[in-house]
């Protein structure tokens, strides 16, 4: 979610095959420099899931990372949130034929501090906001909690507020997440 | 992990994946939908050039994922092309062409022209044989005039003076039919299209919310993002949601500043021979 100058990204933490939970803390929001983040969601949209593939998929972010660090090795600098999401849309849609199982959703601050977020769905299609983005197996609550709490132009405090309540409540309705979540501000 | 992480890839699909998501579909994995871009599409010939339009949802099955998305992509300064199908492939597939363009731009030094482009898209697709699902109407003017094309996801084109493409094809495609004339002036070409494209925005389920529109002529491109807005959001409330601090429960809080990056600008001094 977008804020003033500042942008909110939050997961919920748990992990499970089917309707069995494995893991109730886990990280889903990777960083990736500083001023930009990555939460990668795998999708379940069915019973039978091998949940190694769907981990496996989830850690795809390190090799985001290494691109990252070579970009930064030749540059000298970090990369633009942009920049970041058209790297990883394009390496999405290099696996058009055969996709990973995952839908990332990137937050950044760019230029002047100015808040970037966009998702993306398993094959690299950028969908740009300047408001929320959402992913995940409770995507549909997400978005109608989303588009009624959230307000433009809100301070860190409140949009902190704001991201928790919308993803709780969509949380709440929603058999696969659940446990609670994490929320990062920058 | 699969794969090795020695050299980025050359460019080009990579199949890599293929057999794992095989396996992983026969044991029940559904794989994830895609961004349907359920579209309507349109383009007509006027006097001076060519006028293309588009709506602006995306949808993710039934839900609208993107409210506000673009789907006038830029081939050219004198080329646009309108995509219809999935999302990814038609981002991917005219953003291919457009570089492609540019460097055949640098290497002949003239302007682009539509039949170039027409040409790149189709042979792209058919090799595909219709697997890259992008459905696009490509317009514009280059030295020997308007073009309009149509191109489909198998790689089958048409020339036409006026076309439409996407679910939402037929009603704008009924628009047309009735009003569309030889010749017609800048405005009444925008009309129509905007008029075409408000039929497929409120006849069919798969378009929505605002209407596109790009104006071609020879020297000038105009692209009327959110030309029209027809449907506005009125039923939210101004007050909103407000939420008081400490609402929701905190586990626990960590605060991280971020280190102040210092520019170290070297000596002042500029290299002299």
């Amino acid at each position: 979610m977008v804020g003033k100058n500042c942008f909110a990204i939050a997961s919920d933490r748990r992990l499970g095959v089917q309707l069995q939970t494995i893991a109730t803390d886990f990280q889903r929001v990777f960083k990736i420099h500083d001023k930009l983040y990555i939460g990668l969601s795998g999708l379940a949209t069915d019973a039978q899931t091998l949940w190694v593939f769907r981990i496996l998929d989830s850690f795809w972010y390190q090799r985001l990372v290494f691109r990252h660090k070579l970009y930064q090795l030749r540059e000298e600098r970090d990369m633009k949130p942009e920049t970041f999401a058209s790297l990883v849309s394009a390496l999405l849609y290099e696996k058009r034929f055969g996709p990973y199982f995952c839908q990332p959703v990137i937050a950044g601050l760019g230029d002047n501090d100015e808040p970037f977020i966009c998702t993306m769905d398993c094959i690299g299609a950028k969908e740009l906001a300047k408001d929320f983005v959402v992913s995940g197996t409770a995507s549909e609550s997400l978005y109608g909690a989303c588009e009624s709490m959230y307000k433009p132009n809100m301070e860190p405090e409140e949009l902190f507020e704001t991201i928790s309540q919308a993803l709780q409540a969509s949380v709440d309705r929603d058999c696969l997440s659940g446990w609670g979540g994490y929320v990062l501000i920058v | 992990m699969t794969g090795s992480m020695d050299l980025p890839a050359k460019g080009g699909f990579d199949f890599d994946l293929c057999r794992r998501n095989n396996m992983l579909e026969k044991n029940g994995l559904k794989l994830p939908g895609f961004l349907k871009t359920g579209t309507t599409i349109v383009g007509l010939v006027f006097q001076d050039g060519v006028v293309l339009g588009a709506d602006t949802r995306a949808t993710e099955g039934p839900i609208v994922a993107d409210k506000n998305c673009e789907k006038i992509h830029f081939m050219a300064p004198n080329i646009y092309c309108c995509g219809a199908g999935t999302a990814a492939d038609t981002e991917a597939v005219t953003d291919m062409v457009s570089s492609q363009l540019q460097l055949h731009r640098y290497a002949t030094g003239r302007e682009s022209r539509v039949i170039t482009a027409l040409t790149l898209l189709k042979s792209h697709l058919f090799r595909y044989q219709g697997h890259v699902s992008a459905a696009l109407v490509l317009g514009g003017v280059d030295c020997t005039g308007p073009h309009l094309h149509t191109v489909y996801p198998h790689g089958s084109t048409d020339t036409l003076p006026f076309a439409t493409m996407g679910s939402g094809s037929l009603a704008a495609m009924s628009v047309f039919e009735s009003r569309f004339k030889e010749g017609l002036t800048r405005e009444e070409g925008i009309e129509l299209v905007s008029d075409a494209i408000r039929a497929g925005i409120f006849n069919d389920l798969g378009s929505g919310s605002n209407v596109d529109v790009c104006v071609i002529t020879k020297g000038k491109t105009e692209y009327l993002r959110n030309h029209q807005l027809p449907n506005p959001r009125t039923y939210a409330s101004s007050k909103g949601f407000s939420f008081t601090k400490g609402q929701t429960e905190v586990l626990s809080t960590k605060i991280i500043p971020l280190k102040q990056k210092v520019e170290v600008a070297e000596g002042g001094d500029a290299m002299e021979e």
